[in-house]
């Protein structure tokens, strides 16, 4: 069987049996995953029990030890190391735990970073940069660099800038973790219509119940081994 | 809840007629859950015997429904040492989900699926309120907030649980 026919059919990205080993540490035993456009999947499991680094696997940043990965029918191990990087640019976008926003530039330039590198002009990409602002109810904030704004500022900056390139496939690791509780409810609602309305695909990696009760449905990863619970129950 | 405490309440703010403390505390509380005509007039036939409440006018036409009740300086006192009494903490040490893990374990049946799979069912309920709340006012908002608190509080045993089954194993097959 191919790794193309293993993905589920109508799945944009699918992973099946990855195995990952960090000298003697096993963090991926035989994981799978697959999530179809428009969908939001929770990641769950405890600290270590390796769901960051399916994560990383599946965006490419990581290569697997073995296992295949599938985004769009093509398998991610064909493609060179330029070409996964032309796909994370342009096809994925990425928000973590701390936004991660470049201090030097204002929160506007930092939205538009992602079109600049992929060669969009400057007034172009920042009136792109705003109206994802707009949604993102961060418009006001286009001229302060991120140290002036608040962590929940900061991160909707953050989830602007992930979904400015109109990912297919947007990559949350923990979004929220740095967030108190009215924060991070409302990146979360404002990640997932904002996601939803374009139609990518969200793969939420969490902890917390309450984020993942954003998703549509959960798989629980432990001790390297995935659970899909829809299929389960 | 106490319903009567909480009818004696809604006329604090001035006499109503049975219909009307129905239709302010389904508004208000009911939710999910309207009260039923039966159980507002066998509450205020309880308040009025207790002196809570009294009659406060008939209108023509008779029957129970017409009466309009209004609280006495006995309801008034009986509201406030309600609302200053602190609730009793739930203790929740009788879990049925407990046992189920235990007698899982002590069957040889495969324990950390009971917990994958309600783990499943809590999150399907929680997605639930977390829409309804995303949709809702305030008032949906703070009381879906309690309801996903506890569940997310369920959650974290559950997980906890699930780190432990190893040792729970041992212990309860000595």
């Amino acid at each position: 069987m191919t790794a193309e026919t293993m993905a589920p059919a109508g799945s944009l990205l699918a992973a099946h049996d990855l195995r990952k080993a960090y000298g003697p540490t096993t963090a991926l035993d035989g994981a799978s995953f697959s999530i179809h456009p428009g969908e939001v999947v929770a990641v769950m499991g405890p600290s270590g029990s390796g769901k960051s680094t399916l994560l990383h696997c599946l965006a490419g940043i990581v290569p697997p030890d073995s296992g295949s990965i599938t985004y769009n029918g093509r398998e991610l191990a064909t493609m060179n190391d330029s070409q996964r990087s032309a796909l994370r640019r342009s096809e994925f976008g990425f928000v973590f735990q701390f936004g991660q926003l470049v201090p030097e530039l204002t929160c506007v330039e930092n939205v538009a970073l992602p079109l600049r590198l992929n060669g969009t002009g400057r007034k172009e990409a920042e009136r792109a940069a705003l109206t994802w602002m707009e949604r993102l109810e961060v418009d006001d904030l286009k001229g302060k660099r991120p140290g002036e704004v608040s962590g929940g500022q900061g991160q909707r900056v953050a989830v602007a800038r992930a979904l400015v390139t109109n990912p297919r496939v947007l990559f949350a690791d923990e979004p929220t973790g740095a967030l108190d509780s009215l924060n991070g409810e409302r990146v979360m609602e404002l990640l997932t219509e904002a996601a939803r309305s374009t139609n990518a695909a969200v793969v939420l990696v969490t902890h917390e119940a309450r984020v993942a009760a954003y998703s549509d449905r959960e798989i629980v990863v432990r001790d390297g081994k995935s659970r899909d619970m829809e299929r389960i129950v | 809840m106490s319903i009567g405490h909480t009818l004696l309440g809604l006329l604090e703010s001035g006499p109503r007629h049975g219909y009307d403390l129905k239709r302010a505390f389904d508004e208000k509380f009911g939710h999910d859950r309207p009260l039923h005509y039966g159980q507002v007039y066998s509450t205020m036939s309880r308040l009025l015997k207790n002196g809570l409440v009294e009659v406060d006018g008939i209108e023509p036409g008779g029957g129970p429904e017409r009466k309009r009740y209004a609280i006495t300086d006995a309801g008034v006192t009986d509201v406030r040492q309600w609302l200053a009494t602190p609730e009793k903490p739930e203790p929740y040490l009788q879990s049925t989900l407990y046992t189920k893990v235990v007698l899982a374990l002590l069957t040889h049946r495969d324990a950390a699926g009971i917990l994958d799979t309600q783990r499943s069912e809590h999150l399907r309920m929680m997605r639930i309120l977390t829409d309804r709340k995303r949709k809702g006012d305030l008032a949906d908002q703070l009381i879906c907030d309690h309801a996903l608190f506890h569940l997310e509080a369920d959650l974290r045993w559950l997980e906890l649980t699930a780190a432990r089954l190893d040792r729970l194993a041992e212990a309860v097959t000595r």
